[in-house]
């Protein structure tokens, strides 16, 4: 049970500025079941590690605290806001002789800091993505409207966290891009363009294809959190329906367009209108929108339009007429494209390697290693053991700004090598038993000039 | 006012004496040279052409009264034409005039209608009989009969640009004869019948001549009829028909201009426009018939704008009664003594004066409320350019501005143009290559004004457009997007200065995700990454004087570019943010590129960084500086 590795969640603050009663510190517990007495206590010990550490360096307060059982992340996402989030070690039961209980080993090494550091900080954005910042909502409904926020959303969001397979994408946090000539680009511009300037009330447009981004007119931390949520949430619950067969009761669509958000049939007169809202540019002007995911075939457009003005059916009808009928006439260009595209690459042999590319300029990121998302599980084609050596490769290159290579010999005769340039990593894993370290070497080269010399990698 | 109108007369008309009880005047198309004639020629001849070198005066003996007199080609030899049976002629080679000789027509009882020039020295008399076609030897003062044809004439006419004569035969005269002249030759092309309105009752002679035009539109030879409205038929008015003479073949009715109206017109033709001129309303029609029709056949043309007059024209009072002081008077546009000529002269015979008529583009901006028509429209005409991009202006600002589909539409218009031509210009280019023998066939294609390119969009249109204020830079940036788009869909290869401005204007506005995106897609690349250099260079400028060093610095790591550009723009930027960790943040790049480079953290000399350098000892000392590592 993936469930199982979260030991422990919590949000606290010493924001109230009230010493004397610990417990109004707590925000938010989970499990909730455990005693008032002992979230004090943990809370209380996390507060002191915190501060502990903060003596060697103000700046850069302890991220994560080792122990036998547990690993305990700390995020402070906003001032005097913290989250806390508690990982049990895996164990292995050694069976004993002579009919004594099993000898309980924790792997305290298998956790990688980086890989749950990020899903803490992922919570955070998640969260603030459809609730704004902690401080708003304290700002605006005061202790109690932010307890309710969170109750609200960790109750679920915390359910769909798989940890278990949590791994160096999770890091990256990167969004893929679909792969397109100039031309069919310069298209898609050309309508996302055309939208917003004959629906005014459209702020900012995003589009993908495949579940891959194409265009983003939000700013790029903002896009990096939708893109997870569309990706990981929105379209799988759209799509395994339609995996699951035609008897499928949910959204009855018959290969048209829809809305994946708001309302499920423009024509029911008992339809609502209402839409998720989204907060971005939280920094800043710090924007509340509608959003609304509209798709036709494989193309998927986010519209986001000011959650001050309430959409009427008029402008859903407005929009699905407007985009609708040019939607489904440039996702049938794209697939034509695309097709074309892979057709002139030649057929498709089966490598000898995979990868995982990631580029930090653009959030970039591409993996042959990671079979298919959906909302259960994210499918590694790999053993988990070669995925913790790409985490530590991770981790060392993140200790280091200068450019680097690590080639590592796994122990079933896999190489992994990690190369990170500039702003760029790649992490191949090669299947090659008998090949020496430079025969590794010059495959890694020969695949950086047949794989990357593709539209994303302009660096 | 002046404004609205599209139609106008040229400035300076040719003057010539006005036609009077004494004074005869004739026009040659041919020449469009006008002869007064005064007392048959005794006391002088006056040719004004369009131009002075085309004009002469001289005087000729009376020999009767002048019924036709023209001008052979380059005004080498004049023929007279002053009874029905022979042409009398003057040789004005080498010296002007010389003693006149005669030829009569060969048919019998034949009587001449007229005759044509169709070189310098080939004339075809047409008779009520048929025609003869002569060759003249100036020297020996003589003509040597090439062909004749004889076939009843009832009229002709004659278009000197192409040397196609047309003959009105059979009793009703709507059937017309064609043929084609070339040097000493004569072809007869297949005939054809003109509809007339209605089938007349008895068999008389029902097709006018004043009815028949004969111009080249769009290259192509053209015979226009002037139907008048019948009441035995539905059409609501009258219509001109084009009939389409090409030189082999057979000629088709191909084009129906509807009028609306009925009453007395007249035709020109101004820059491949059918111009029609309606006396009673006075007004005239423009026809373009490329313009296609959105509904119904395709051959039906509306006219293209609404009828209006041509632009109220002044002329100086003449004669004894003016004065200098005078103030000029306004012509009667219209008038009944007006002879209208192809393809674009209009004669006032009694005021005297010849004026070419000609069309104002501008107008027609306001006129031609449909984008896309208008550029069709103007695409069309001989000065179009700047005309083309003043619409172009006009629908990005102002209140008047198109949507985006409407600015895709014109850009793509526009590009179509610009890529045939620089089809054109390659193929011509391969064919010089592959050698001179295939190269004579190949004529250089000819740079119309219709051809806008990139420079003049960006010089014109785009550039001060980007910077006008009040205009969204969302709007801004979806236009420049826009024509990137339509320039990649006709595969034209787009200017570097077209993605700089595309740059500069997602810098100025911190768009910088947005232009990552691009660069990612490969949507701003050039094909010289030099170019782009300037466009990056552009950016660092940009980023450093809103002092986001950092930003510059790391944007033009992005590009690559960091090895080549000046420390000294980037710690001066750095020095003037006041902020001594950025500061120290940049020096240590910069030591730290020196060192990649040349194996040594110091300046060079040539970097003008001495006085930073000081800075840097005094806050953060000497030793704070980074130390060569000696090996």
């Amino acid at each position: 049970m993936p469930e199982s590795m979260i030991k422990e969640g919590i949000l606290a603050t010493d924001h109230t500025n009230a010493d004397d009663q610990e417990e109004k510190k707590i925000l938010f517990y989970h499990p909730i079941e455990i005693e008032t007495n002992e979230k004090i206590r943990n809370v209380g010990l996390c507060e002191a590690i915190v501060q502990f550490t903060r003596t060697f360096c103000p700046s850069k307060p302890a991220k994560s605290l080792h122990t036998q059982k547990n690993r305990q992340f700390f995020h402070e996402p906003e001032e005097s806001y913290w989250m806390v989030m508690v990982v049990r070690n895996p164990m292995v039961e050694k069976p004993n002789k002579d009919g004594k209980p099993p000898t309980v080993e924790y792997q305290e090494e298998e956790i990688i800091d980086s890989v749950y550091g990020s899903v803490l900080q992922q919570c955070y954005s998640m969260y603030k993505l459809f609730n704004g910042t902690f401080n708003r909502a304290f700002e605006a409904g005061g202790v109690e409207l932010l307890i309710q926020k969170l109750e609200k959303f960790f109750y679920r969001y915390l359910q769909t966290l798989h940890l278990q397979s949590c791994d160096l994408l999770d890091v990256f946090g990167g969004i893929s891009f679909f792969p397109l000539d100039k031309m069919t680009y310069l298209k898609i511009q050309s309508f996302v363009n055309r939208v917003e300037e004959s629906m005014s009330l459209v702020k900012y447009t995003a589009f993908l294809y495949n579940d891959q981004l194409i265009w983003s007119g939000l700013e790029q931390e903002d896009m990096r959190i939708l893109y997870k949520y569309l990706t990981t949430s929105l379209f799988p619950r759209h799509t395994e329906p339609e995996l699951a067969g035609r008897d499928s009761p949910l959204r009855p669509e018959v290969a048209g367009n829809l809305f994946l958000t708001g309302p499920v049939n423009l024509k029911d007169p008992d339809a609502k209108f209402r839409f998720p809202r989204i907060i971005v540019n939280t920094e800043e002007s710090y924007e509340e929108l509608h959003l609304i995911v509209y798709k036709a075939m494989s193309a998927a457009v986010c519209f986001m339009v000011n959650a001050t003005v309430d959409l009427s059916r008029e402008f859903c009808e407005q929009l699905d007429g407007l985009v609708g009928p040019q939607l489904t006439l440039l996702a049938s260009d794209i697939c034509e494209q695309y097709n074309i595209n892979r057709r002139s690459s030649g057929p498709e042999k089966e490598p000898q390697f995979k990868f995982i590319y990631f580029n930090h300029m653009n959030l970039a990121e591409k993996s042959t290693i990671h079979m298919r998302k959906t909302a259960s599980v994210s499918l590694t084609s790999v053993h988990p053991d070669l995925m913790k050596i790409l985490g530590d490769i991770n981790c060392d290159f993140a200790r280091i700004d200068e450019d680097e290579e690590i080639i590592v010999k796994a122990m079933t005769d896999y190489w992994v090598v990690g190369k990170k340039s500039d702003q760029r990593e790649l992490y191949v894993i090669l299947n090659q038993k008998n090949a020496n370290l430079i025969e590794v070497n010059e495959e890694v080269k020969r695949l950086c000039a047949t794989q990357f010399n593709n539209i994303f990698f302009l660096d | 006012m002046s404004d609205e109108y599209y139609l106008e007369l040229s400035e300076n008309p040719v003057q010539f004496e006005n036609a009077s009880s004494v004074n005869n005047v004739f026009f040659d198309e041919a020449n469009k040279q006008v002869f007064a004639v005064r007392s048959g020629g005794a006391t002088g001849v006056v040719v004004k052409g369009p131009d002075d070198k085309n004009s002469l005066a001289f005087r000729m003996d009376d020999k009767g009264e002048v019924k036709c007199i023209k001008f052979s080609l380059g005004n080498k030899i004049l023929a007279v034409q002053r009874s029905t049976k022979s042409v009398d002629f003057i040789n004005f080679i080498p010296d002007p005039p010389q003693s006149e000789f005669s030829q009569e027509c060969k048919t019998k009882n034949a009587s001449i209608l007229g005759f044509c020039w169709t070189t310098w020295n080939e004339i075809v008399f047409v008779t009520d009989q048929g025609i003869e076609f002569y060759q003249i030897l100036p020297e020996k003062r003589s003509l040597k009969l090439l062909k004749s044809q004889s076939i009843n004439v009832n009229w002709y006419m004659y278009c000197p640009e192409t040397a196609v004569l047309l003959l009105s035969t059979t009793v009703q005269g709507n059937v017309i004869q064609p043929f084609a002249f070339k040097s000493a030759t004569m072809s007869k092309m297949s005939k054809f019948e003109i509809e007339l309105p209605s089938v007349p009752k008895q068999a008389k002679l029902s097709l006018s001549e004043r009815d028949i035009a004969v111009a080249t539109i769009y290259n192509q030879l053209f015979v226009m009829y002037l139907k008048h409205h019948s009441r035995t038929t539905n059409s609501p008015g009258a219509e001109v028909v084009l009939y389409h003479l090409p030189r082999e073949g057979t000629c088709k009715k191909t084009h129906v201009l509807k009028l609306n109206t009925t009453g007395k017109f007249a035709l020109n033709v101004v820059d491949n426009l059918v111009v029609v001129h309606h006396q009673s309303s006075q007004t005239s029609l423009i026809f373009d018939i490329k313009l296609k029709e959105l509904e119904g056949n395709v051959n039906v043309h509306q006219p293209v704008l609404p009828a209006l007059s041509i632009n109220p024209y002044k002329v100086p009072l003449t004669g004894p009664a003016a004065a200098p002081s005078q103030a000029p008077v306004p012509c009667e546009l219209y008038s009944s003594s007006w002879s209208v000529f192809q393809p674009d002269i209009i004669i006032s015979a009694s005021e005297g004066f010849l004026w070419y008529l000609q069309v104002k583009l501008q107008p027609t901006l306001n006129l031609l409320q449909d984008k896309g028509k208008l550029m069709d429209f103007l695409l069309r005409r001989r000065d179009c350019k700047m005309v083309i991009l003043s619409v172009c202006s006009q629908m990005l600002v102002g209140g008047d501005k198109g949507n985006l589909t409407v600015v895709a539409t014109v850009f793509d218009k526009l590009n179509q143009v610009y890529k045939e031509y620089l089809d054109a210009e390659q193929a011509y280019s391969t064919a010089m290559e592959s050698g001179p023998s295939r190269s004579s066939t190949c004529k250089r294609p000819v740079r119309t004004q219709a051809v806008i390119d990139q420079s003049d969009m960006y010089t014109h249109v785009l550039s001060s457009f980007s910077e006008k204020k009040g205009v969204k830079h969302k709007f801004i940036i979806a236009v420049l997007m826009e024509y990137i788009r339509s320039l990649n869909q006709f595969q034209i290869p787009v200017q570097h200065y077209l993605y700089e401005l595309v740059i500069k204007t997602l810098v100025q506005h911190n768009l910088f995700y947005m232009l990552h995106q691009f660069l990612q897609y490969h949507v701003l690349s050039d094909s010289k990454p030099l170019r782009l250099a300037t466009a990056n260079d552009e950016i660092v400028e940009v980023l450093l004087s809103k002092q986001q060093v950092l930003g510059a610095l790391r944007f033009i790591r992005s590009v690559g570019g960091h090895d080549n550009v000046s420390a000294r723009k980037f710690l001066d930027a750095a020095r003037q943010t006041n902020d001594s960790m950025l500061f120290y943040t940049i020096f240590r790049f910069f030591e730290q590129r020196n060192m990649k480079l040349r194996g040594n953290p110091a300046f060079n000399q040539g970097e003008h960084c001495e006085e930073h350098v000081t800075y840097f000892k005094q806050v953060f000392g000497e030793n704070a500086m980074m130390k060569q590592v000696t090996t």
